[in-house]
């Protein structure tokens, strides 16, 4: 897909919550969801994750990475079903076997992308959502 | 050296970079999104890359140098430096944290040690060629030309 094709979300109004105590993913992902149209903010951990939400607030979708300090991506995906939670949670991790993913998507994901993330596994996470549909 | 002789070099020595397996197709995504909102989002975020690695190469160092090592500590290090290197296409530096993590699980010293000075190597490696990429796109800016596309045809 080129760069004129990329399609502009801004209209859906969509939200997300990049979760990763990386920078440089941070920022990648970041820019991935801005160059989509879609509003986001990032938290360095799964507590600070945790926490946005107890202050009130609520995204679309949360990319949830799963090796952070403090709060890992399972722990806090679980917190945040316990607390009711029903944004789409999708799991972004290196960590690729059978175990691990079982584990993750366990916890609450509704859906799982092998990381490094791309435009085209971005769409793809967000047409499994119904955030986007492929004309 | 004229402006059409620059971006003929800039696209040769990019491909060179993949063709040496430098950098993988996810240093295109890097590309992809790049625009005119953010015309330095690549050499921002390799920036942002390589003040990590440094810190991370330190700690890394300091932690093999211990007299007993912490492999709960060393391993995560890995972890995050093989993260980092996948998201901006560092192909060599990632496949040699995989190397790395792989005797970290084996909690085998020597072998780590090796794997360190490996994953060095290939960093200071990716480290300059990029920096000349970026040396060779500020040259090409300066002179009034535009960045061309890489074309790999591969």
């Amino acid at each position: 897909m080129t760069r004129e094709e990329l399609p502009n979300l801004a209209e859906s109004k969509l939200t997300a919550l990049v979760v990763d105590d990386n920078f440089v993913n941070q920022s990648i992902h970041q820019k991935l969801l801005a160059r989509l149209g879609i509003t986001n903010e990032v938290v360095c951990n799964g507590k600070e994750a945790v926490d946005a939400h107890c202050s009130g607030r609520n995204y679309d979708l949360i990319l949830m990475d799963m090796d952070m300090p403090i709060m890992n991506g399972i722990q806090a995906t679980k917190r945040l079903r316990e607390m009711g939670i029903e944004s789409k949670i999708a799991g972004v991790t290196t960590r690729a076997n059978e175990g691990e993913k079982k584990e993750f998507m366990e916890a609450g994901l509704n859906d799982f992308q092998e990381k490094p993330l791309t435009i085209s596994k971005l769409l793809s996470i967000l047409h499994k959502f119904d955030f986007y549909v492929q004309t | 050296m004229d402006l059409v002789q620059m971006q003929k070099s800039l696209q040769d020595y990019t491909k060179s970079l993949f063709l040496e397996g430098i950098l993988d197709s996810q240093f295109l995504q890097l590309q992809q999104l790049q625009d005119e909102s953010n015309p330095d989002f690549v050499s921002q975020v390799v920036t942002l890359f390589f003040q990590d690695s440094d810190r991370i190469l330190n700690d890394l160092s300091l932690s093999l140098g211990q007299q007993v090592v912490d492999f709960k500590k060393v391993d995560p290090h890995v972890h995050q430096l093989k993260g980092s290197s996948s998201s901006i296409g560092a192909q060599r530096v990632k496949n040699a944290c995989v190397v790395f993590r792989n005797f970290c699980e084996q909690q085998n010293v020597e072998a780590c040690h090796r794997c360190l000075q490996q994953v060095k190597q290939e960093y200071y490696l990716v480290r300059n060629r990029l920096e000349t990429l970026f040396k060779l796109e500020q040259q090409i800016v300066a002179s009034g030309g535009m960045i061309p596309a890489v074309e790999l045809g591969f």
